[in-house]
């Protein structure tokens, strides 16, 4: 399994897996962002320190920190 | 009639403020990215006989306890006292949207649903049946646009409708698995008669999603013994069935179904072209490369054009007090009386007035940043840099509303959950220079750089502040507020084009709160410090240089003892003794007493700096010289290097009182003030100290 952060700007993957404690799970999941959801990565900042994805209608901005601990099937 | 009270909720981005201003017509500032609303907002108005109370809650994404804005909407919503809930929905993003609603159902009030945005949806091509969600959700569903203010009547009439009609109990029904446990677990509080002001369905719901107080609650009840046991059962059976022990993952997952559930059968998308707009300027304001260097440009074309733009009428203020002056002179002769208004008072608020066009613009140039969604961008550009300094993508909100005042900077800093991340942002709020330090730069860059390179100059001390405070968010995170880092998880709001009536409410009414300010707190400090540079009265001593200027013999030396008498008896005025008495602390800077007062004052507000700088130095010039602007008699009285540092003093010193006193509340406690207070201070003397020698050297 990969993990979000290993994705390239226009690749698409569906969320496998969520590894985070309660709050920022919790925080995650009200942005739409959870098990089973579909997810295209947009774009990238310069130092591939955050990195901008759209998950359903919703454009969500994420550090690569957060994103490795999500876990992903490329699609 | 009693009045009926509503609480406006949603997530942030959906237009809420905006509703309430096609409501009631009020003045509440609009902000696209989260975190506009920090406090909740009251407006009143009556409509069809009934006073309304509106309550404008902050943003928020969920009723949990993430951030402290959405403790704030969670705590109104389960202790306050309301009548009635709109929930407002971007009809754009109704799936995620509706999230929050089933939360909200679940406090089991009553509530309406607005469709906000549907002229939008509308663009897009979506289809929303409101009467099919109207029935999936239990409650009234309108569709409305805050912005072409269409559907608006009929929300309030619903509003009024639904609060006059008893409640009705709304439908949200859980998957088979979680119904049956409620259904258990409310059946043995039924059987127990177990009375409370909530029903047993609510209760039992409450205890399954591990709801801190309803367990506080329940656990001092002598039913407790016996419920605690079928809630250990019902729980497990939970996690046998959602294969997790996470109690939120579960009521998430439920949620999230059902709200899926609900668009599934609502809407109906024509022509999906949602966001493909957005996605295209996205393209060019955060390319990796470019991103960077255009919010640069961005933020150097604001402060030219607040020099540039802003002088011109500038100009023409600053000739109308002068003449305003010299006539009210004329008018109440040269007396105490003329003096006390020519030289106390109009000096001193004109001094203010004068920035009134550049106030104007910046706060133009920060709305637009706001409303128009590119702050969120900005923050996710930047948050890798931030990051490195300690501090949070999302501080980049707090910091740049500090650019136009710190108070509600120090309030929207609450987006950040994490308690040191917001401490060290707090800190580092006021080296952002605030609207009100803006006269101070302009007037000295104005003086002492002259007009072509003012707005560079001006661009460069806004830089240099922000970056210094950057260096000292920096030493905090390092050696005082340590500790681990907040997530960056934010949503990029669509782009919007502001309406320009919202633009408007909110320039005016800066413009008049400022003005509201010059006219009475800035006009009483003119009046206190022209006193204070009168008194006390020494008859003897301007007797004598009276003698003197008569006995003169020709012009050149009757101006020059008119000037040493001014002077002198300044000097031994009571804001001359305080002056004189506390100038040794700034005299390494190169301070006359003169900035030494006008910085002290500037601790009450940031622009009583300036006009007290106003009256000093009007009553400080001589007679021939009265008609003389107040940046020809800086030019004429500081030099160079002292401006320097005082501007360097001004950039970095403690914030107005205001400021301070929503610090303190921020922060949590006076010893945070205190810490402030030393480490400004600190930061604000040795830079000064620095930037005076360096330009001695060089001049």
């Amino acid at each position: 399994m990969k993990a979000l952060s290993d994705l390239n700007a226009g690749e698409k993957g569906k969320v496998k897996k969520i590894d985070a404690e309660g709050e920022l799970k919790q925080r995650l999941f009200s942005l739409g962002l959870r098990k089973g959801s579909l997810l295209e990565v947009k774009a990238m900042s310069m130092a591939k320190s955050t990195m901008e994805i759209e998950v359903g209608t919703t454009l969500l901005a994420l550090r690569f920190e957060e994103a490795k601990r999500i876990g992903i099937e490329t699609l | 009639m009693n009045e009926l009270i509503i609480a406006l909720v949603g997530q942030p981005n959906v237009g809420k403020s905006m509703l309430i201003n096609s409501i009631a017509d009020a003045r509440l500032k609009v902000g696209n990215f989260s975190g506009v609303t920090v406090e909740k907002a009251e407006v009143n108005f009556s409509a069809q006989g009934h006073s309304i109370k509106i309550v404008d809650l902050p943003g928020t994404y969920s009723l949990n306890d993430y951030t402290q804005d959405e403790r704030v909407t969670k705590d109104f919503l389960q202790n306050e006292h309301y009548d009635l809930i709109i929930n407002v929905v971007d009809a754009t993003n109704l799936e995620r949207n509706l999230y929050l609603t089933t939360q909200l159902l679940e406090l089991g009030k009553k509530m309406i649903v607005a469709l906000n945005m549907m002229d939008e949806a509308h663009k897009e091509g979506q289809c929303i049946d409101h009467e099919q969600l109207s029935s999936i959700l239990g409650v009234p569903c309108v569709k409305v646009s805050a912005a072409t203010k269409r559907g608006i009547g009929k929300l309030l009439n619903r509003a009024i409708d639904v609060s006059l009609f008893p409640l009705e109990k709304s439908k949200l029904i859980y998957s088979d698995v979680v119904e049956e446990e409620i259904g258990k677990l409310a059946s043995f509080l039924d059987r127990k008669h177990y009375a409370s002001r909530l029903s047993s369905r609510e209760i039992a719901l409450r205890l399954l999603q591990e709801d801190t107080a309803t367990y506080r609650k329940m656990h001092e009840e002598p039913i407790w013994v016996e419920l605690s046991s079928f809630l250990k059962e019902a729980l497990e059976h939970l996690y046998v069935h959602y294969e997790t022990k996470d109690v939120a993952e579960i009521f998430a997952e439920e949620r999230a179904a059902f709200a899926k559930g609900a668009v599934v059968e609502t809407l109906s998308c024509k022509k999906c072209t949602s966001q493909t707009l957005t996605q295209k300027i996205d393209a060019v304001l955060i390319h990796p490369v470019y991103g960077i260097p255009i919010f640069f440009f961005l933020m150097w074309s604001l402060f030219q054009l607040t020099f540039t733009l802003g002088s011109i009428p500038m100009d023409w203020i600053d000739a109308f007090f002068v003449a305003l002056g010299n006539y009210a002179k004329t008018v109440f002769g040269e007396g105490e009386l003329g003096s006390i208004i020519a030289d106390g008072a109009i000096s001193g608020v004109g001094a203010v007035v004068m920035f009134l066009p550049n106030i104007v613009i910046l706060f133009l140039g920060i709305a637009l940043l706001e409303t128009t969604g590119y702050m969120a961008r900005v923050a996710f550009l930047l948050d890798g840099f931030f990051h490195r300094f300690g501090l949070h993508g999302k501080s980049f909100i707090p910091l740049v509303t500090g650019f136009g005042c710190s108070v509600p900077a120090y309030m929207s800093a609450r987006t950040l959950k994490n308690d040191k991340d917001r401490l060290i942002t707090l800190f580092i709020i006021g080296f952002m220079s605030c609207g009100a330090k803006l006269p101070v730069y302009v007037l000295f860059a104005g003086a002492f750089f002259g007009q072509e390179h003012a707005g560079n100059a001006l661009f460069a001390i806004y830089l240099a502040g922000a970056f210094i405070g950057l260096l000292a968010a920096k030493f905090l995170k390092r050696f005082v507020f340590k500790g681990a880092d907040e997530p960056f998880v934010m949503e990029m709001p669509k782009y919007r084009l502001p309406s320009l009536k919202l633009i408007w409410h909110t320039v005016v009414s800066k413009a008049i709160m400022y003005l509201q300010k010059a006219g009475t707190f800035i006009l009483a400090a003119s009046l206190l410090i022209w006193f204070a540079s009168n008194y006390p009265k020494y008859p003897d001593l301007e007797a004598s240089f009276d003698q003197k200027i008569e006995q003169a013999s020709d012009e050149a030396l009757k101006v020059e003892y008119e000037n040493e008498k001014s002077k002198v008896l300044l000097e031994k005025s009571f804001l001359g003794k305080i002056g004189k008495s506390t100038d040794w602390l700034f005299t390494p800077l190169g301070f006359d007493w003169k900035m030494t007062v006008a910085l002290e004052s500037g601790l009450a507000a940031k622009e009583v700096v300036v006009s007290t700088l106003g009256v000093l130095y009007a009553l400080g010039s001589g007679v021939d010289e009265g008609n003389e602007s107040l940046i020809a008699e800086l030019q004429k009285q500081i030099p160079l290097a002292s401006a320097v540092s005082f501007m360097i003093f001004v950039m970095f010193y403690l914030p107005c009182l205001a400021a301070s006193i929503v610090f303190t509340k921020e922060s949590g406690g006076y010893k945070y003030l205190a810490y402030l207070f030393v480490f400004t201070t600190i930061i604000a003397w040795v830079l000064a100290f620095i930037g005076y020698r360096v330009t001695l050297l060089f001049s």
